[in-house]
């Protein structure tokens, strides 16, 4: 499955996230430029991590408005798979490819370190070789993580099961110790009512391979590859 | 003309900058502060041969789509 991995001026994760593609999935993958709307038949776009734009008035308000994203909603409309990572999730969010918006953390620091996350549904194509309840372990690096959405706006995404994974206790709990950045219900990565748009602040780029401590992250991507094989 | 746009966090927002700024001048003496909250500031301006209600239009639609993300923030603004 080709993946294409976009590139906004300021994006720092894009080199992660073409590897674990390539090296470690064994998959094609190709850059996209932000200025261009061509998206080179690729079956999936990663959104990755990084400053797009030096987060300038906000995380992801600037890249919103880069002629691929024009490009990236059509895909996504059609049933394309669109994956954000940390400042793609941002970007997505403030594409309204997905709802809500992220504040800056509730201590006010840069979180830089391994969480654990739980899979709170396996039904969509990024975690259908997972179980509900799974717990990942995958690094976050963010200032502005701290999902937010209305009360009523937030019962709507549970009850449509968008609420992919929250952070949780190594043992799968839900606490708030285990809440990074205060998240709302300790969100952690969220999809469109389809299924084929998921945000997340956590890295599977960066727990793909032994190395790195954690390979939890193949999961996600080995799931994509296979949901669309199977078509 | 110029248009000055003021973005604050909704009320029903939690600011927690705000609140680290408040609890610091708490800190040094002003006790008297009930409330303090963050926000962001923007000068613009226009070219001189637009009307007022051309450039009110023009602020609205700017502050409205691009400087606040309607989810988590409101605006307002003067024109001068």
């Amino acid at each position: 499955m080709k993946f294409g991995v976009l590139m906004f001026p300021g994006s720092n994760c894009e080199h992660d996230a073409y590897h674990a593609i390539r090296k470690v999935m064994g998959q094609p993958a190709e850059f996209i430029w932000h200025q261009s709307t061509d998206l080179k038949d690729c079956q999936a776009i990663i959104v990755p991590g990084g400053f797009s734009y030096g987060d300038y008035l906000r995380t992801g308000a600037i890249a919103r408005f880069s002629p691929v994203m024009g490009a990236v909603r059509q895909f996504a409309d059609r049933g394309g798979l669109v994956l954000g990572i940390c400042n793609g999730f941002q970007i997505l969010l403030e594409s309204g490819l997905l709802p809500g918006a992220m504040l800056r953390n509730r201590g006010l620091k840069y979180v830089c370190r391994q969480v654990s996350i739980r899979v709170e549904n396996a039904r969509i194509p990024f975690t259908g070789l997972a179980r509900e309840g799974d717990v990942w372990n995958i690094p976050i690096g963010h200032m502005e993580g701290n999902y937010a959405l209305d009360a009523d706006a937030f019962r709507k995404l549970e009850r449509n099961r968008q609420v992919v994974f929250r952070y949780c206790t190594p043992d799968g709990e839900i606490t708030a110790a285990a809440n990074p950045n205060g998240s709302v219900a300790n969100v952690a990565g969220i999809c469109n009512s389809s299924g084929n748009v998921l945000g997340m602040m956590p890295h599977p780029e960066r727990a793909s391979e032994p190395l790195l401590g954690s390979e939890d992250g193949v999961r996600l991507f080995r799931s994509m590859i296979q949901s669309r094989s199977q078509v | 003309m110029r248009a000055r746009v003021y973005v604050s966090l909704k009320k029903s927002v939690l600011d927690p900058q705000g609140k680290t700024i408040h609890h610091s001048l708490q800190n040094i003496g002003f006790r008297q502060i009930t409330e303090v909250r963050q926000g962001k500031f923007f000068e613009i301006d226009f070219a001189s041969d637009l009307t007022r209600e051309e450039v009110q239009a023009e602020v609205e639609k700017i502050a409205r789509d691009v400087l606040t993300n309607p989810v988590i923030e409101e605006f307002s603004y003067r024109i001068e």
